[in-house]
């Protein structure tokens, strides 16, 4: 990835996600709050370091309440995860340069911008490539349920290595975040994460404590290795 | 009795502290950054407190329920080290975070001109990023530290209320209370200020502008020392109004100025900033 331009594609995708976005926000926005919005966004789109500034705003500018956008894709997503990404979609720079800028404004964000840029990496993957995976890396390091969770998103969901994203699911449980929220899960869960999964129950039963029901979704039948509990019958999963 | 502890390390404690403090009434706290006991050697180090700060210690405290914020600076100890002088660089950034909500611990250790210079300039970074500023007074050659901290504050043109002179005693609190500054007070299980030493200067000097903190970090100190200075104000006579006053009303005030307090109760539906509350650290959960 070292094209500097963004292709038509690209761009429309940018389009869609950041009408989309800007409509789930409405609702949620004081009129203050939705001109400094667009305000921010017309300073990063004139120079993207005015981002290192506009997005650790966000939480006192434009709120930090869940977002009402039930069925978009966006569970969990908070308004200032929402705003967040609204601002980082003006970036103008695509591949590398993006990748490079995510970075720095992830390594010196706080919890809640980070968890902002996680959230954009679906709507630019086609632009990043594999360039923001060590970021994912990095939030999947953390014990911040926050980050973990943002890191499962569909980037990390389609790009990371199957060992790690295992590994991924796994902490998931440990750390209390939700499997629910595990983008792909039904995809990705194979024999292995299934197998992972049942010994961490023995480990459990062992030790006279209960079986988390997200680890018991695996366990049904106890033997069936590639059943997952998003979608019991799911027959395409990789092996 | 409802607590803000206005200077506390919570870096350097443990869960059980969280626990203890949420029990005795402490629902919010201020984190100054300051230096870890032993000196860093580059600036790599302070970004990575600055990170835990921001990120992984507001986390940890929202667990217990305990609002957590901090302030920001290059501290007094470090000030004169020139490995850590490009910090100052790196500040305006940080001082854009919603958790930080003044310029500190910022003052005099050894009252040396590289200390003039970095206080002044991060004098300079508060009323540039609109913060206020908390300001650390020296245990060696306090009361002429204070005069002197205080002559700088005055020369930075910063508005003394939006300045607080901590680490006070007996012999300097009345300097402050002329300036207009708020007055800080570390309490400590050793001699340099105790709880009834605390309650003879509050009904001397009143409530007003009064900060209490236990200032407690990886020395011998003591999380609960603002419940128990808020027991002896109950024993010495003062109301409960005056010790809400001066453990919570005061510090929300003073902090207030920053605009960027949170004071919901972590884990409610209207916080946002932890979806899946009470785990990580609750359970345990060493992934
Ligand atoms: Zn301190």
């Amino acid at each position: 990835m070292t094209h500097d331009e963004m292709t038509h594609d690209q761009t429309v995708a940018r389009d869609g996600a950041r009408e989309a976005l800007l409509s789930a926000l409405e609702p949620h926005l004081s009129p203050g709050a939705a001109g400094w919005l667009s305000e921010a966004r017309e300073r990063i789109a004139a120079a993207p370091e005015a981002a290192a500034t506009a997005l650790p705003a966000v939480g006192r500018r434009c709120g930090r309440g869940p977002l009402r956008a039930e069925g978009t894709g966006w569970d969990g997503w908070s308004v200032d995860d929402a705003a967040r990404v609204v601002l980082l979609l003006e970036l103008p720079c695509t591949g590398d340069a993006l990748a490079a800028r995510l970075t720095d404004l992830y390594r010196y964000g706080d919890a809640a911008e980070r968890r902002g840029v996680l959230r954009a990496l679906a709507v630019l993957d086609a632009e990043l490539g594999d360039g923001a995976l060590p970021l994912v890396h990095d939030a999947l390091r953390t014990n911040d349920t926050r980050l973990v969770a943002a890191a499962l998103g569909p980037y990390g969901g389609a790009r990371l290595a199957d060992h790690a994203w295992r590994q991924a699911v796994l902490k998931c449980v440990f750390v209390g975040v939700p499997l629910a929220v595990v983008d792909g899960l039904a995809r990705r869960a194979d024999a292995e994460l299934a197998r992972m999964m049942a010994d961490y129950a023995r480990e459990r039963t062992a030790a006279g404590r209960d079986v988390p029901p997200d680890v018991a979704g695996f366990l049904d039948p106890p033997t069936a290795g590639t059943r997952s509990p998003e979608s019991p019958e799911s027959p395409d999963q990789k092996v | 009795m409802r607590i803000f502890d206005p200077h506390i390390h919570m870096s350097s404690r443990t869960t059980d502290d969280y626990e203890r403090m949420h029990a005795a009434g402490v629902r919010a706290l201020v984190e100054p950054a300051f230096w870890l006991g032993q000196p860093r050697t580059s600036v790599g180090s302070f970004v990575d407190y600055f990170d835990g700060l921001v990120g992984w210690e507001p986390f940890r405290a929202a667990q217990f329920g305990i609002r957590h914020h901090c302030t920001m600076a290059l501290n007094p100890k470090e000030a004169g080290d020139p490995r850590c002088r490009p910090v100052l660089e790196l500040l305006p950034r940080y001082l854009e975070k919603d958790g930080v909500v003044a310029v500190g611990e910022v003052g005099y250790d050894s009252m040396t001109p590289e200390e003039d210079e970095v206080f002044a300039h991060q004098l300079a970074l508060a009323v540039d990023h609109d913060l206020p500023v908390l300001v650390h007074t020296p245990h060696r050659d306090k009361a002429a530290g204070t005069r002197r901290s205080l002559d700088v504050v005055r020369e930075s043109g910063i508005a003394p209320e939006r300045v607080v002179i901590d680490h006070l005693n007996e012999v300097t609190v009345g300097l402050v209370a002329d300036s207009g500054c708020w007055m800080g007070f570390s309490i400590y299980p050793d001699t340099k200020m105790d709880e009834d030493r605390m309650v003879a200067i509050l009904r001397e000097h009143g409530t007003e502008r009064m900060l209490v903190n236990s200032a407690a970090d990886w020395g011998r100190s003591d999380p609960l020392k603002t419940r128990r200075t808020g027991e002896a104000m109950l024993a010495g006579g003062f109301t409960d109004a005056d010790v809400d006053q001066v453990l919570w009303h005061n510090p929300v005030a003073f902090y207030g100025q920053s605009g960027r307090l949170v004071l919901d109760v972590p884990g409610e539906p209207t916080d946002s900033g932890a979806l899946f509350a009470g785990n990580s650290v609750l359970r345990g959960g060493r992934a």
